[in-house]
């Protein structure tokens, strides 16, 4: 993974001098509370229910096992022994005192982290694929890039304060696990016919409450000209995005009052002037950073390892967790391990400080001291060896961290929702709490299959309920919680937005509410349908008219 | 006070920025009950009546917002020629109708730049192509609601002066001016750090 040298270095120092001088102005009472939002903002420090909230980045979701320890220290000296993976990929800690967040910061510049453009209206972390460098459909790694728009995207003079958040994503897989077309700017890396790298890019989609899926604005973009174009269509969205209404700032708004025609037309002469100039990437700095994520120094391996088949053949706990926590690899005898932070009763992505530690350990011992973290808020072992996943397995389950459901019903993406957040409607933890409750049954999940229930809060849409095969948002109804439920969205290349089935329900009422569309699901499914599919042949009629059929005669 | 830093020092401010009356019937718009700031590209940025009622200074070095010079511009000629006016851009009014004003911009001693709300990012923007684009090499102002924690940026955007809001700390401003060493990427003052060493 890419290492800081002396300017990156100085550069997270600097920053936390100069962090710490403004919390000091502010504590000072030199800075009003307004003058101090846009600071801390921009420093991934939110003011929230209980407490601030310090969100700390993990650049495109790759940390070292140094990394990861550092992070369990922290939650465990300013936190409440705890933190929660989000799915931009990063760290948030609930419960830090405002005064000690400088500290927090010089710690984690010890180990090559900050908070940087967490959050605020700047360009923020950039994700991606988290089997990046190791998929087997990969066709270009995109980690590089990653690494290089990161560097430019940091304290960007001209896009300091835009008119919104901005969200860069890169891919480059076929499947897009990256979720480019949800992206402000969403970057999908393909070779061409002449095996030159390019880009196919999007912009203008994008979550929250008015969900919209991408366009195309270049459909065969030079890799060299990434970041002339990002600056042309972010320079262009600067000027004119809209800054009166906070619900219409986002560039998707944008896009869509131009249109996707007009919209290119300026970026295309914005870019006109940029084309070729300096910020073209060279060949150099891209081999620079390159060098940083090339292949680990795996050992040439068999495809096949025998005490794994028998383990396989005689232990059937540890079978179902192969099937849902471990994933292919480039490389013959390695596989990739999921991680699960969604144990049943706990909240998704949150993670204990000895848990941290323990997958620090198990990256060290397993997977050359790297880990990973997926948008789906598990973390990731990418080169684990076949012949290790018995033991790796074995200290995982000792740890909580091997709930064998990924990709099932209780993998679900939650953000955290009224019992943390200011912004949320209404609580979201709870809710996925109940429903893991009703579903907790292993046998259960694997035979319901696949399935993608995503949890928001309000429309802001942090837990991406727009694209969950079923979406649940959490509203305010005359100050009470309701939740609205959605089917039939999707991430990858064939995304969709859900659409919602009916009037909203009670929280007590959702478990029930889950379990009727699960049911509805069963019965009208063919033998290689996942929910999705049976959502997408019959629509949404037969579900509607299951969840809501005894409410009437009731 | 509000206080002017020239380059890195705190300077003497030789001009007088004009600044139109407020009717109190100026259109205001509300979003969830508050004021909204910002206006929107290409919105206008006085009423006519404003514009009418602005009185200019007879003498002395005067600011005039682009509005109140482009409906004065024939009275003030002379004062043009003699390198008495310079001219505010707000952040909404488009850089076109600014350059469109002037057959060499450079004919103006200061353009300044003014943000009604910290917040305001376009300032940025408009310097860089002040810059870039239009080659505008003299006095480039930063004005409104202007403090410390932009001014690094403001710097790297071809800003060269910048009037710290009243209140504010100018001796923290100079000091943040220089918060950052080695920054990554391009900007009016330097090419992206990988053209500019070796890494």
């Amino acid at each position: 993974m890419y290492k800081y040298d002396k300017i990156d270095q100085q550069l997270v120092n600097e920053r936390v001098a100069q962090y710490r001088d403004q919390t000091r102005r502010y504590l000072a009472g030199e800075l009003t509370e307004d003058d101090f939002r846009p600071i801390r903002l921009q420093n991934g420090l939110y003011i929230q229910r209980l407490a601030p909230m310090l969100r700390i980045a993990v650049p495109y979701g790759l940390l070292s096992s140094t990394q990861m320890h550092k992070l369990g220290d922290i939650a465990k000296k300013y936190d409440k022994d705890y933190g929660h993976f989000s799915t931009r990929q990063n760290l948030q800690l609930n419960w830090p005192k405002l005064e000690d967040v400088p500290d927090i910061l010089e710690e984690l510049a010890t180990v090559e982290m900050h908070a940087i453009q967490t959050s605020g209206n700047c360009i923020r972390n950039i994700t991606t694929d988290q089997f990046a460098g190791i998929a087997p459909d990969e066709v270009f790694d995109p980690r590089a890039m990653a690494e290089i728009m990161r560097q430019w995207s940091t304290f960007h003079p001209e896009f300091a304060l835009l008119p919104r958040k901005f969200k860069i994503a890169v891919s480059g897989t076929k499947d897009d696990r990256a979720v480019v077309q949800m992206h402000d700017i969403g970057m999908e890396f393909f070779k061409n016919e002449n095996d030159k790298i390019r880009i196919k890019m999007w912009v203008g989609g994008g979550l929250g409450r008015t969900p919209i899926l991408g366009s195309v604005i270049h459909e065969n973009l030079e890799w060299q000209h990434a970041i002339s174009y990002a600056e042309a269509i972010i320079r262009t969205y600067n000027i004119h995005g809209r800054r009166d209404n906070s619900y219409k700032a986002r560039i998707k708004i944008l896009v869509k009052a131009m249109g996707i025609e007009a919209f290119k037309a300026q970026v295309e002469e914005e870019w006109s002037h940029l084309k070729d100039g300096p910020l073209t990437i060279t060949q150099a700095e891209f081999d620079r950073v390159s060098a940083y994520f090339e292949p680990m120094a795996y050992e040439t391996l068999p495809t096949s390892d025998a005490s794994f088949d028998t383990n396989l053949a005689s232990n059937p706990a540890f079978t179902s967790w192969v099937k849902r926590c471990v994933h292919a690899h480039k490389t013959d005898g390695y596989r990739a391990v999921t991680l699960s932070l969604k144990t049943h009763g706990e909240a998704p992505g949150d993670a204990s400080s000895a848990q941290m530690h323990t997958t620090a350990d198990l990256a060290d011992a397993y997977s050359f001291g790297e880990l990973r973290v997926s948008h789906q808020q598990n973390l990731i072992l990418a080169d684990v060896k076949l012949s290790n996943l018995f033991t790796v397995w074995e200290k995982a389950r000792a740890a909580g961290l091997a709930t064998a459901n990924i990709g099932l019903l209780t993998d679900m993406i939650c953000c955290p929702g009224g019992d943390f957040c200011n912004l949320a409607n209404a609580k979201s933890l709870p809710i996925a709490k109940s429903i893991q409750a009703q579903f907790d049954n292993l046998d259960y999940l694997h035979d319901i299959g696949e399935i993608e229930i995503n949890i928001s809060g309000c429309m802001n849409g942090c837990g991406h309920h727009s694209v969950g095969h079923i979406g649940i948002l959490g509203v305010d109804k005359d100050d009470e919680e309701w939740y609205q439920v959605s089917i039939g969205g999707k991430k990858g290349n064939d995304s969709s937005l859900g659409k919602v089935i009916g009037r909203s329900f009670a929280a007590d009422e959702m478990p029930a509410v889950i379990q009727k569309l699960i049911d509805t699901y069963i019965n009208e499914r063919t033998d290689e349908e996942q929910f999705i599919d049976t959502v997408r042949r019959v629509g949404a009629d037969p579900f509607k008219a299951n969840v809501y059929a005894e409410k009437e005669s009731a | 006070m509000s206080q002017l830093i020239i380059g890195h020092k705190i300077a003497q401010d030789e001009w007088t920025r004009v600044i139109p009356p407020l009717y109190g019937d100026e259109p205001i718009r509300k979003q969830a009950g508050k004021v909204v700031m910002f206006k929107l590209h290409g919105e206008d940025t006085f009423t006519q009546k404003q514009i009418d009622g602005t009185e200019i200074p007879a003498s002395d070095k005067i600011l005039l917002p682009l509005p109140i010079w482009l409906a004065n511009k024939e009275a003030l000629a002379s004062r043009m020629a003699a390198g008495e006016i310079g001219i505010v851009l707000q952040t909404h009014e488009p850089i076109e109708t600014l350059a469109e004003a002037f057959d060499d911009l450079n004919s103006l001693p200061v353009i300044a730049v003014y943000v009604q709300i910290f917040a305001d990012g376009r300032n940025f923007t408009l310097g860089n192509l002040l810059r870039t684009r239009y080659g505008f090499k003299n006095e480039l102002r930063a004005v409104g609601d202007i403090m410390c924690d932009q001014l690094f940026f403001l710097k790297r955007s071809g800003f060269n002066s910048y009037q710290i809001k009243e209140g504010r700390n100018a001796e923290e401003a100079i000091a943040s001016l220089n918060d950052f060493t080695e920054p990554y990427q391009s900007a009016t003052d330097d090419v992206p750090v990988w053209r500019r060493v070796s890494r």
